[in-house]
């Protein structure tokens, strides 16, 4: 009961303080920024935690924070092979392949018009479609371990990258590729110095989509045979055996590898597209 | 309508590569077929044909080719076999009266369909009330916006045995529970992200003037701020649907799940029928394609009621 009390009071009071200092004078400096949102994100876990403890809940059902910290803390080196094995060789390869191809397609597409248009609503399309659902052909075609799920990964990212690239690569207006014209630019002149930069802020748009459809890929993959490691073997074993403590840690790894992911690809495109509006303060 | 050819020849092209492409993805299932029923083989034995390229195996055995279209277990199928399939399981069942029979796609599309359109009115319904909250309250767009970003960079299906776990814990025996959790968590972002912006598309001229026209918060809110966030409204409707129908596929895929069009997908992989796993599949880029167009058609008809189809 006193943890139920507890969690109540620690998430008014929390809550107060939040509102205190997002209507204070300070709301815009970058320190108050940081700290609301981890006040937010500190108050769910104690809030988890104090429901848990509180109520009782089964650890087959929900295990408190501290017990899956402890967990993770414990089995650091199961965690490890298996980002290893999803995120390092069967989510990044995959990810590196398809971005490519999609990127060296586009260009390719791009130079023909006739091409173009056929291919963006038909891009445009798969994007949309569940394209997880190959997941077990590609599995039996690439057998069980990563270059399946690298392989899985390569279709799901290759439509967002290619979509918007070519989307991309038509974002220069006619008087600025005149202006390339009049200094005498050929085609690939124009291509690297006009138009792949325009194009950039449509390619990290894609590529940002893909970060997730990597790991989402390289997961559900797993669910359909895999070697005995990896992470969604381990969620999808640890599922049948009630180790949820253990699943739960898993899902902390896949959250922190898709945050880094994310975010790493989100500092390259501040670097790359500093001059777009976007970026600018 | 001027994009109709390129399109066509887009897919005729897909088609055409597909075609040439089963040919060298059967042939050595089909020659290992062939022997069993007695027929002489260049490499004469399987393991001898191990070493040979598929390519080789084509040019040497030609007389086989014709059996790779023509398989019941292929592993990749032609485009005509997996329409076959599909017909079989849905349209001829159903002009036979059994279109809600179990082994029917239509019954396994109608059992996505319920989950997919739960999570999507839940995922919707939360993100326009959270865009709300976002706009008008500082505190919840400071709090809140950084985690809703970052939940999206978490992968979902990672979740989704546990979320299926712990309903069946919660004694909730509905199936359909779960799956709509997930897809209301694939697809609550897009709609919360557009609908943000298109509440914050006013511009403050325009604000001003209500305000000069006495016009209370909820007036404004009502009468200025939600008719112009309809535009992005739709376009995040369309994304959040597809999403939604990811959701509901994915639930379905680990899970054990018995019917939807994902358990089909996961049955097919079990029991070595892969016809069925590309019809289901199919029949799942057929409902996304219908329920994105529904959207689109109807997004066109409002935006033209409402004066904004420019």
């Amino acid at each position: 009961m006193s943890w139920l009390v507890f969690a109540l009071l620690f998430w008014i009071g929390a809550w107060a303080l939040n509102a205190a200092l997002a209507n204070s004078a300070y709301s815009g400096t970058r320190p108050v920024r940081i700290f609301v949102p981890v006040l937010f994100g500190v108050t769910l876990l104690v809030l988890w935690e104090g429901l848990v403890r509180g109520l009782g809940v089964s650890p087959v059902i929900l295990p408190a924070p501290s017990v899956v910290a402890q967990t993770f803390a414990r089995s650091t080196g199961i965690l490890w092979e298996d980002f290893r094995q999803t995120v390092l060789k069967g989510a990044l390869s995959g990810f590196a392949i398809g971005s490519m191809a999609a990127f060296v397609a586009a260009i390719l597409i791009d130079r023909s018009a006739f091409l173009t248009r056929g291919l963006l609503p038909v891009g445009n399309f798969v994007a949309a479609l569940p394209i997880v659902g190959i997941a077990p052909i590609l599995v039996s075609w690439f057998g069980f371990d990563w270059q399946s799920k690298s392989a899985v990964v390569v279709v799901m990212v290759f439509f967002p990258i290619l979509v918007n690239t070519v989307q991309g690569l038509r974002e220069t207006d006619t008087m600025q590729r005149d202006l390339m014209r009049t200094y005498a630019a050929g085609y690939a002149q124009t291509l690297l110095k006009l138009r792949l930069p325009a194009a950039m802020p449509f390619v990290f748009n894609g590529l940002k989509i893909a970060t997730t459809l990597a790991l989402i890929g390289a997961i559900v993959a797993e669910y359909f045979g895999s070697p005995t490691r990896g992470m969604g073997f381990r969620i999808s074993t640890g599922v049948g055996s009630l180790s949820i403590d253990l699943v739960w840690a898993e899902i902390i790894v896949a959250a922190i590898a898709g945050t880094t992911f994310y975010g790493i690809v989100v500092t390259i495109e501040k670097a790359v597209t500093f001059w777009h509006p976007s970026q600018r303060k | 309508m001027r994009n109709a050819l390129p399109v066509l020849t887009v897919l005729l092209a897909i088609v055409a590569i597909w075609y040439a492409a089963v040919a060298p993805m059967n042939i050595r299932v089909a020659l290992d077929q062939a022997q069993r029923t007695g027929a002489v083989l260049e490499p004469v034995t399987a393991l001898e044909r191990q070493e040979v390229s598929v390519w080789m195996l084509m040019a040497r055995n030609a007389e086989h080719l014709s059996t790779t279209y023509a398989m019941d277990r292929p592993r990749l199928p032609t485009p005509v076999q997996v329409g076959t399939e599909l017909w079989n399981t849905t349209g001829d069942m159903v002009l036979n009266g059994r279109g809600m029979s179990k082994r029917s796609l239509v019954y396994h599309g109608w059992i996505t369909l319920q989950s997919t359109l739960w999570g999507f009115a839940l995922g919707t319904t939360l993100g326009i009330l959270g865009a709300v909250a976002i706009v008008y309250s500082r505190v919840v767009d400071m709090s809140l916006m950084p985690w809703a970003i970052i939940s999206q960079t978490v992968p979902i299906v990672a979740l989704a045995p546990m979320i299926i776990v712990v309903a069946s814990q919660l004694g909730i025996q509905d199936r359909i529970v779960p799956k709509a959790i997930i897809s209301a968590y694939l697809c609550y972002f897009p709609v919360l992200v557009g609908m943000v912006k298109g509440l914050r598309s006013p511009a403050h001229a325009q604000l001003d003037l209500l305000k000069t026209y006495n016009a209370s918060g909820f007036q404004a809110f009502l009468k200025l701020r939600l008719p112009s966030s309809v535009p992005y409204l739709f376009t995040s409707l369309k994304v959040g649907i597809a999403a939604a129908l990811v959701g509901t596929i994915v639930g379905e895929l680990p899970t054990g799940a018995i019917s939807g069009l994902g358990a089909r997908i996961l049955i097919g992989d079990q029991f070595g029928t892969p016809l069925a796993i590309w019809a289901a599949l199919l029949a799942a880029a057929i409902l996304a394609g219908l329920l994105v167009t529904l959207l689109d058609v109807t997004q066109k008809i409002t935006l033209r009621r409402m004066g904004m189809s420019g």
